[in-house]
C-alpha cells in the first residue's frame, strides 16, 4: 500500500515539475499513512478517510487538474501522467464515483465556451475509461467560463482556467 | 396586455371643442388627414443631418388634474413624465436633438391640438412634439400624441393610446416610436423589452439572476433568486415566455419561464447540458444546442414540447442559431473547419455552408429582423461586435473594445445591444451602438449586465 502511494506521488511531483504552463507547485509532503477505517472506529479527520474528496485532492496534490491549450481539449503527456494518478486511484478504490467538471478561460464567447468545457472534461474521461475506469463510474459537467480560479486577464491566469478538475462524489 | 390603438377623430375634435372661450373659433380638425410623405422625403443616408434637427417635447397636458394609479401626484405631473419619456428616449437614439418639458414651457390642454405657434417658431425648434393624458372614471389613461412641423405649421402625424394606469410608460414609448418612425422611416423599436442576465459578486463566485426591463432600463425585475447560474436568456417573440439556460440540477438545463403564470418548464428531458436556447419567430419552435460525450450540436423542438429533432451532425461544435426573419434558414456558428465559424443553413438542417472567411474566429451570430444583416462576435484577440450579409461579405466593425460579445437586434434592426466585459474584474455592462457605429452608449441597469437579449416590439 505504502510502495503504490510513494511510487504515485513521485509520478505526480515529475510530471508536474515538467509542466510549463501551470501555476509551480511546490514539492507534496511525505505520503500519508492511510488506516483502514472500521465500522463503529473512531472518528478520524474527514481528509484521511480514503475513496472522500478531501482524501482523493490531498493525495493527488495537483493531479486531479489537468490543462489545456487556448481553443485546444487534446490530452498532452502531462495530462496523461495526472489522469494516470487519477486512474490509480479511483482503480484502488473501486466503490468511489467522481466528477471531471470542464472549463475555459474567460477570452471566448458564453455558450461555445460550454461546449468546448464539456469536450474538455469528455476527454479526460475518456482517458480514465481508457486506464480501466468504468464509463458509468464518471459523470462529466461543463461549466464554461463561468467557474474561474485565477481572476487576472493575462495569459498565466488563462491558463490554469482552461482546465478539467476531477471531483470525487462523496 | 394590449394597448388600445384609437384614431378616433372625434375624440381629437373634443380637445378643440374644449377650448377656453377666448372669442376664437376652435380650428377645425376634424377633416384633416395627414398627407402621405408630401414635402417631407427625407432619406436617412448621413445621420449627421439628423442631429440638426432640433424637437422641442414640453409637457403634455391633462384636461383636468385627476389622481391616477401611475402616480402619486396626478394627471398633470403624469404630463411631465409622459414628456420626459418621450424625450429620453429620442435623446439617446442620438439622431436628433430634442429639448425636453424641463426647459420648455408647458402648453394648454387647448394647445395640444392647436398649437401656439408662435411660442416655438421662435425657438430653433423645427418639430414640435404635443401630447395629452386624461384620466378615465376606470382608472385607465388616454394619452394622444402629436407631431407638429413648426415651420409649415403642420400637423405630422398623430395617434392615440388607451393603457391601463400602470403601463403609462408604454404610451410614452409609443409616441416616441411614432416620432421617431415618422422622421427618419425606420421601424419603431423603443416600446420593447429586454431580458438579460444580472451579475453581482467577486470574479470566482459571481451571482447571475435572470432579469428584464423595459428598453429603457425602467420597470425593472429580477425574475431568478441567485441561487443557480442563470444564463443566455430569450424572450419568445410574443413577450409571454423566457427561456434560458440554468445550473439549478448541477448542469447546463434549459428552461421556458411562463411570465403570466410563474412556471417553469424544461424544454428538454436529457441528462446530457442542453444550452444556447432561441425562438423562431413563429414561436412556436425553438431551437437549443445539446453535447453527447463531447460532441454539441443543433436541435429543434417544438414550444410545446414533443420529440426533438437533430439538425447538424458533425463532430465539430454546433452551436447557437437565430433565425432570418422569415424563418426560412437559421445562421449558426461551429468549428468543423477547425476555428469558430459562422455558417448558414435551412431551417431544416440542409444546405450547411459557411459564410465567415474574414481572419480570425466568428462567433455568436444573430439574424437581423430586417433580414439584411447578421451581427456577430469578431474574435481577433479582442472580442468585437460586428456585422456582415447574409451571404458574409461587407464586414464592418462596431465597436473595438477589450471584450465585447453577444450582440443582439433592437426589434427595427437599426441597433446593436452586446456586453463589454471589462479587463480583470471582469465586471459586465449592457451596450447599444448603432448600424453606422455611432452613438455607443450603457445602459444604466441597477448591477451588472450581460447576455442581453432584446424582445420585438409591443403591439
Amino acid at each position: 500500500m505504502n510502495k503504490i502511494a510513494i511510487a504515485v506521488t513521485l509520478a505526480s511531483a515529475l510530471a508536474l515539475s515538467a509542466c510549463k504552463k501551470d501555476a509551480p507547485e511546490d514539492l507534496p509532503p511525505p505520503p500519508l499513512t492511510t488506516t483502514t477505517p472500521t465500522p463503529g472506529g473512531p472518528v478520524t479527520p474527514q481528509g484521511s478517510i480514503p475513496g472522500t474528496q478531501s482524501h482523493f485532492a490531498q493525495t493527488m496534490q495537483g493531479a486531479d487538474t489537468i490543462y489545456f491549450d487556448t481553443d485546444r481539449f487534446d490530452i498532452d503527456a502531462q495530462d496523461q501522467a495526472a489522469l494516470r494518478s487519477q486512474a490509480q486511484y479511483l482503480n484502488q478504490y473501486p466503490n468511489v464515483r467522481a466528477t471531471v467538471e470542464g472549463h475555459c478561460d474567460e477570452r471566448g464567447t458564453r455558450e461555445y465556451n460550454i461546449a468546448l468545457g464539456e469536450r474538455r472534461a469528455n476527454a479526460a474521461k475518456n482517458y480514465l475509461v481508457s486506464l480501466g475506469v468504468a464509463d458509468n463510474r464518471i459523470s462529466v459537467v461543463s461549466y464554461g467560463k463561468e467557474r474561474p480560479v485565477a481572476l487576472g486577464s493575462n495569459e498565466q491566469a488563462w491558463g490554469r482556467n482552461r482546465r478539467a478538475v476531477t471531483i470525487v462524489l462523496n | 396586455m394590449r394597448i388600445l390603438l384609437f384614431l378616433a377623430l372625434a375624440s381629437f375634435a373634443t380637445v378643440a371643442a374644449a377650448a377656453p372661450d377666448a372669442g376664437q373659433a376652435p380650428p377645425t380638425i376634424s377633416t384633416i388627414e395627414v398627407p402621405e410623405e408630401e414635402g417631407l422625403t427625407f432619406t436617412v443616408t448621413d445621420d449627421s443631418a439628423w442631429q440638426d434637427l432640433g424637437i422641442a417635447i414640453p409637457a403634455f397636458a391633462t384636461n383636468a388634474d385627476r389622481p391616477t394609479a401611475a402616480n402619486s401626484q396626478g394627471t398633470g405631473a403624469l404630463g411631465v413624465e409622459l414628456a420626459r419619456v418621450v424625450f429620453a428616449d429620442l435623446r439617446n437614439n442620438g439622431l436628433f436633438r430634442p429639448v425636453g418639458p424641463d426647459a420648455l414651457p408647458r402648453p394648454a390642454y387647448p394647445q395640444i391640438a392647436a398649437p401656439a405657434w408662435g411660442t416655438w417658431s421662435g425657438r430653433s425648434a423645427e418639430m414640435l412634439v404635443h401630447g395629452y393624458v386624461r384620466g378615465g372614471d376606470d382608472g385607465r389613461l388616454t394619452v394622444g400624441c402629436y407631431l407638429y412641423d413648426v415651420q409649415l405649421q403642420q400637423e405630422l402625424v398623430r395617434e392615440g393610446w388607451v393603457v391601463a394606469a400602470g403601463e403609462w410608460r408604454r404610451a410614452a414609448h409609443k409616441c416616441a416610436d411614432l416620432v421617431y418612425s415618422r422622421l427618419s422611416g425606420e421601424s419603431p423599436f423603443f416600446d420593447s423589452k429586454i431580458a438579460y442576465i444580472a451579475e453581482t459578486g467577486p470574479k470566482d463566485a459571481r451571482v447571475k439572476r435572470l432579469a428584464i426591463m423595459d428598453s429603457d432600463g425602467a420597470n425593472h425585475r429580477f425574475i431568478t433568486n441567485g441561487q443557480s447560474t442563470a444564463l443566455t436568456p430569450r424572450y419568445s417573440p410574443d413577450y409571454s415566455k423566457i427561456a434560458y439556460v440554468s445550473y439549478l440540477n448541477g448542469y447546463a438545463r434549459i428552461y421556458v419561464y411562463d411570465i403570466g403564470s410563474g412556471r417553469q418548464t424544461l424544454v428538454t428531458e436529457s441528462q446530457n447540458p442542453t444550452f444556447a436556447p432561441r425562438w423562431a419567430p413563429d414561436g412556436r419552435t425553438i431551437l437549443y444546442s445539446m453535447a453527447v460525450a463531447g460532441n454539441t450540436d443543433i436541435y429543434r423542438v417544438a414550444a410545446t414540447g414533443g420529440s426533438p429533432r437533430r439538425l447538424t451532425d458533425t463532430p465539430g461544435i454546433d452551436v447557437g442559431g437565430s433565425y432570418s426573419p422569415d424563418g426560412s434558414r437559421v445562421v449558426f456558428e461551429s468549428d468543423r473547419s477547425g476555428s469558430q465559424q459562422i455558417y448558414v443553413m435551412d431551417a431544416d438542417g440542409s444546405n450547411q455552408r459557411r459564410i465567415s472567411f474574414f481572419g480570425g474566429r466568428a462567433a455568436t451570430p444573430e439574424w437581423s429582423p430586417r433580414g439584411d444583416q447578421i451581427a456577430f462576435t469578431h474574435i481577433v484577440g479582442d472580442l468585437r461586435v460586428a456585422v456582415m450579409s447574409p451571404g458574409g461579405g461587407g464586414l464592418r466593425h462596431l465597436t473595438d473594445s477589450w471584450q465585447d460579445e453577444a450582440p443582439t437586434w433592437a426589434p427595427n434592426g437599426r441597433i446593436v445591444q452586446f456586453f463589454r466585459t471589462q479587463r480583470n474584474s471582469g465586471e459586465t455592462s449592457i451596450w447599444q451602438v448603432d448600424l453606422t457605429g455611432r452613438n455607443e452608449r450603457r445602459l444604466n441597469t441597477p448591477v451588472g449586465a450581460s447576455d442581453p437579449a432584446w424582445g420585438p416590439v409591443l403591439p
